[in-house]
């Protein structure tokens, strides 16, 4: 139909003249010229359009169009050109699948008639052309009709282009195995995941951040010497006297409590136990943070809770294992 | 006359050669004709050792760094890095001490002044163990947060619960070693807590010790413990924990 619609000259200068970079300016006047010429021929190309493109526009032109339009909203080109493509694709198949007049009855009555016949297990209560359209019952005799002297002529049939063959003395093409509930697909289809490859998104990754440890440790370890005291002596015992950091939440638990319950129940039974039976005790299936507020808030008041012992312990903890505050008497504390 | 092959001809000898080929399997990245294809990329994690802790395929929302912060990963590379460098610290160290005879701390002595990069592979192994210790913390505390303890993995957590106590029990051995002022006070501590157990208090306490009060039993003790038995068992259950892993579905979520 139309010729390139060329670049309409006045749209471009005024764009240039308002300070638009060029190839904005020349796409968008591409598209003007293009809108120009479509209004020009809507009239006349009104009844001319008997080529079977439908809409007027063949999907060449719908992309050209699409693409041109999409730059001067200023689209990167890349996206532009897809979407251009994906619009050219809606509209070729748009075109195509617009009923042809021409169409004889008969055929079409045969291969709607074929369809049902290859398919006798499947949706057998659906149409078989998949139009979607509620048949009346003198449709479906005289689909069924056709379908039988199509069979009786021995043609092929035309929905699967007469893939099956049918072996000497067998009557039907197909079997019925099982019937399938609809969800016994469906579920797996709703299994699958979003994945990536291991190698290389996973392992990469993984190297990365074995890599910062690494180099974390490293750096750290050449600046920070780990700290040697004197030798050993049972019979000079250093004021204050403290655990390894990971036991002065214990340790500092022992200043309140008798030392069974600080020592042994709290460290060695409600501890470990405790979180081994976490996942026995809470029942609740959801994985969704606003459905786990209790778990939430027990979980977080054990951590705050061991924190603030193992920080007390560890800062506020000095000769004697009194309080201390640690801006003003100093720190009691060695890693 | 002389016909030097060019860099890729190099390469492709190389890669053609009978000893490469067997040591990388089909499907490594490292042999000829890998392509950044679906079926290589498979194939490169199928063929691969680390194809014991990965499968082909992983959940998208895991490779992000904010869903897991690699904290087992990176537990698990710190037990690594405190194996080698724990290696390297046996060569140096020997577990003895008593009156007169303090050479365990002598040791350290050396190890710090003498010994080429002695100071800076233990400080590496001192501070690795701290991290350790909080990093298997930070990794619990984010289980429990993504809720990944839930069916099927219930079991997977309790194994992470006796790896974390074994983390623990790890570090703790090991800050005898020095056989400083710091250790065994700190040790005399820990054990004293222990002796407080009902019934079986002062048995514990005797066995943690190898005597009643801390001694050159007591190191000899903690040091096989430290450097063997603790490892092994650790070893064996973190390959229950990853297997499981993979076994229950791999990462949990998405939330």
């Amino acid at each position: 139909m139309a010729d390139d619609p060329g670049i309409d000259q006045e749209t471009f200068d005024k764009l240039v003249a308002e300070g638009q970079p060029e190839r904005v300016a020349r796409a968008k006047a591409k598209a003007a010229a293009a809108r120009k010429s479509r209004q020009a021929e809507a009239p006349a190309g009104d009844g001319a359009s008997a080529d079977g493109a439908g809409g007027g526009e063949t999907p060449d032109q719908v992309q050209e169009r699409v693409f041109n339009e999409l730059v001067a909203e200023g689209q990167p080109e890349r996206v532009a050109r897809a979407k251009a493509k994906a619009a050219a694709a809606r509209a070729k198949r748009a075109s195509e699948s617009k009923p042809e007049p021409a169409k004889q009855p008969a055929a079409a009555a045969a291969k709607a008639g074929g369809a049902t016949a290859v398919a006798p297990a499947g949706n057998g209560a659906g149409d078989g052309n998949g139009t979607g359209v509620a048949l009346t019952p003198e449709q479906r005799q005289q689909r069924v009709a056709a379908a039988l002297a199509a069979r009786a002529e021995g043609g092929p049939h035309e929905r699967t282009g007469g893939v099956e063959t049918k072996y000497a003395g067998q009557e039907h093409t197909h079997r019925l195995l099982a019937m399938v509930p609809p969800t016994g697909i469906q579920q797996i289809r709703g299994k699958q995941d979003d994945k990536a490859y291991t190698w290389p998104h996973l392992l990469t990754a993984e190297f990365l951040c074995l890599m910062a440890v690494t180099a974390f440790l490293f750096v750290f370890s050449a600046l920070a010497p780990a700290p040697l005291r004197e030798l050993a002596n049972p019979n000079v015992t250093p004021n204050p006297s403290k655990a390894p950091w990971y036991f002065l939440g214990l340790q500092e638990m022992l200043r309140y409590w008798h030392p069974m319950v600080a020592g042994v129940t709290i460290p060695l039974i409600l501890g470990p136990l405790g979180l081994v039976a976490i996942p026995y005790l809470d029942r609740n299936p959801s994985m969704q943070p606003e459905r786990r507020k209790f778990a939430y808030m027990l979980f977080t008041m054990f951590l705050v809770a061991a924190s603030a012992l193992t920080l007390a312990g560890s800062f506020f903890r000095g000769p004697g294992f009194n309080w201390t505050w640690p801006w003003a008497d100093g720190l009691w504390f060695t890693l | 006359m002389a016909n030097i092959p060019s860099a890729d001809e190099l390469k492709k000898r190389l890669q053609d050669n009978v000893i490469y080929k067997s040591v990388f399997r089909p499907g490594s990245i490292y042999r000829k004709g890998y392509r950044d294809t679906s079926r290589d990329r498979a194939l490169a994690a199928m063929n691969n050792v680390l194809y014991h802790l990965h499968p082909v395929k992983v959940k998208r929302h895991g490779l992000k760094l904010t869903y897991t912060y690699c904290l087992g990963g990176t537990s698990f590379f710190l037990f690594i890095l405190l194996t080698v460098t724990g290696i390297f610290l046996m060569f140096f160290y020997r577990p003895a001490a008593g009156a007169g005879s303090e050479i365990a701390y002598l040791d350290m002595q050396n190890l710090r002044a003498n010994v080429q990069f002695g100071d800076l592979v233990r400080n590496m192994h001192r501070w690795g163990a701290h991290l350790m210790v909080f990093t298997t913390f930070l990794h619990m505390a984010r289980v429990f947060y993504h809720g990944a303890y839930k069916a099927p993995r219930e079991f997977n957590w309790v194994v992470g619960v006796i790896l974390l106590l074994i983390t623990l029990f790890l570090a703790f051995t090991g800050y005898l070693l020095p056989w400083d002022q710091l250790a065994i006070w700190a040790v005399q501590v820990g054990t004293s807590m222990a002796g407080f157990t009902p019934v079986f208090g002062q048995q514990i306490q005797f066995a943690l010790l190898g005597g009643v009060e801390i001694g050159p039993e007591t190191l000899l003790r903690w040091y096989v413990l430290h450097v063997l038995a603790l490892p092994f068992i650790l070893t064996i259950f973190l390959a229950v924990h990853f297997w499981r892993i993979r076994k229950d579905g791999g990462i949990s979520g998405p939330l």
